[in-house]
């Protein structure tokens, strides 16, 4: 099958580089799946799971905001964070997830910032699900 | 003349003083190496933001007409913000002076009073000199990371940036010492917002390489509107961010380059100091010989 180079890239260096035959991603209007030869396009990403698919590897990246661009032999996503399954630290992840909820949970008395911990959250819940766990 | 004894000990405290900056030096070095590594892997975002906005806002002009209040000049320049990066620690040679001196120079030349603009300090030095003129100070960072991660600049950078689209400010310039090699810094300054020049103000070389992407047509989804909200202040931060690399890297230049001098002159100070101490105890032994023979000659 045609392939294409990948880049995954993030402020902190390059995360992820590669040949892949189709990656899917999750955009603000829902996902979306590229493969090889795709025409020019640029799409911002949300909170979510980058999956890089070569062969019968998949490659999972969790990705927290950023964009993508697409060229026919090349893709790039410029996230602001971007973490391999075995770069995630689970334990941190949880108690994130865990400090998210209990301010959610308190956001509904008290008046603090409601969407910063619901975007906390997600990238928690994001992280632990390409970890794995 | 000094005693022996109090050469002596000055050596000995040059010789602890040399073995300091001799250390300060080496690990400045590492971190030199760290930072500039840094840097360079942090390029490749950049410019491909870079490319990306410059070719939405290229292709706008034309055709279709797209437009965001971040690339576009004000009429009225009410008040201008300046991010001024200086180091948390001393010790870098003229790093931070030449710096500073600088931005005071260009804020006294720009304008009349301090209403007319506010200060984003990085680093504890170029704080407390703001601070003691009573200069006005939006918002500050100290204690960074010897290699800071974007994370941690990433609230500063975006209520920055929220601040310029908000229209608290109209402008914003960004100072630091851009790294040009281990000797030399230079202070610069730049500007970050508006990005009203887009495509041809930056390093030339950047230019060139750019003038091959734009011709792209690309299919922006789910809008170019959309996209230049989400990316453009993307964008500024991140420009943000690599002038903080950049700014690290040319203060651990300094202080390598300021503690290799001070190694230096704590050597020359050694050998300068041995030599009197040698003379000195020279004399002493000479003067008791003669007291020796003075005294055995007064005996006969």
């Amino acid at each position: 099958m045609k392939t294409m180079q990948a880049n995954v890239v993030t402020p902190d260096g390059s995360v992820f580089e590669g040949q892949i035959e189709m990656v899917t991603v999750k955009t603000t209007e829902g996902s979306l799946g590229i493969m090889a030869g795709h025409l020019p396009l640029v799409a911002p990403l949300t909170i979510g799971i980058v999956r890089l698919k070569n062969d019968s590897n998949i490659q999972l990246v969790a990705v927290s905001g950023g964009f993508m661009e697409v060229r026919p032999d090349e893709v790039s996503i410029l996230a602001e964070s971007a973490e391999l399954p075995s770069d995630i630290d689970v334990a941190r992840a949880r108690a994130a997830k865990e400090r998210a909820e209990r301010r959610l949970e308190r956001a509904k008395k008290e008046h603090i910032d409601f969407k910063r911990a619901e975007l906390a959250l997600k990238r928690a819940i994001n992280r632990l699900e390409v970890a794995g766990s | 003349m000094a005693s022996l004894r109090d050469i002596k000990s000055r050596i000995t405290s040059t010789k602890k003083t040399k073995q300091i900056t001799k250390a300060m030096e080496m690990v400045s070095a590492a971190k030199l190496n760290r930072a500039q590594s840094k840097s360079t892997s942090f390029l490749p975002y950049t410019e491909k933001i870079r490319e990306v906005v410059s070719s939405i806002a290229s292709g706008n002009e034309e055709e279709k007409g797209i437009s965001h209040p971040m690339l576009e000049a004000r009429e009225e320049v009410k008040k201008t913000a300046y991010i001024v990066i200086t180091s948390d620690r001393g010790l870098c040679g003229a790093y931070n002076s030449s710096l500073l001196r600088n931005t005071l120079r260009i804020l006294n030349e720009r304008h009349a009073s301090p209403e007319e603009y506010g200060l984003i300090v990085v680093g504890r030095v170029g704080r407390d000199f703001f601070k003691k003129r009573g200069l006005p100070i939006y918002q500050e960072i100290v204690g960074l990371q010897d290699q800071p991660e974007y994370q941690e600049i990433k609230n500063i950078a975006s209520t920055t940036v929220q601040m310029f689209t908000d229209g608290i400010f109209d402008e914003i310039y960004i100072h630091y010492n851009h790294f040009v090699s281990v000797i030399s810094q230079k202070v610069t300054e730049s500007k970050l917002l508006p990005l009203n020049e887009f495509g041809g103000d930056a390093d030339g070389e950047e230019v060139t390489e750019d003038s091959s992407s734009t011709n792209l047509e690309y299919i922006y989804e789910p809008n170019p509107e959309i996209i230049l909200e989400q990316l453009l202040p993307h964008y500024a931060e991140s420009l943000i961010y690599g002038a903080l690399l950049d700014a690290k890297a040319s203060e651990f230049g300094a202080r390598m380059t300021a503690m290799q001098s001070a190694t230096n002159n704590a050597t020359d100070r050694i050998d300068e100091l041995t030599l009197v101490y040698n003379r000195a105890r020279q004399a002493a032994i000479t003067q008791e010989i003669n007291e020796i023979v003075g005294g055995a000659s007064a005996l006969d």
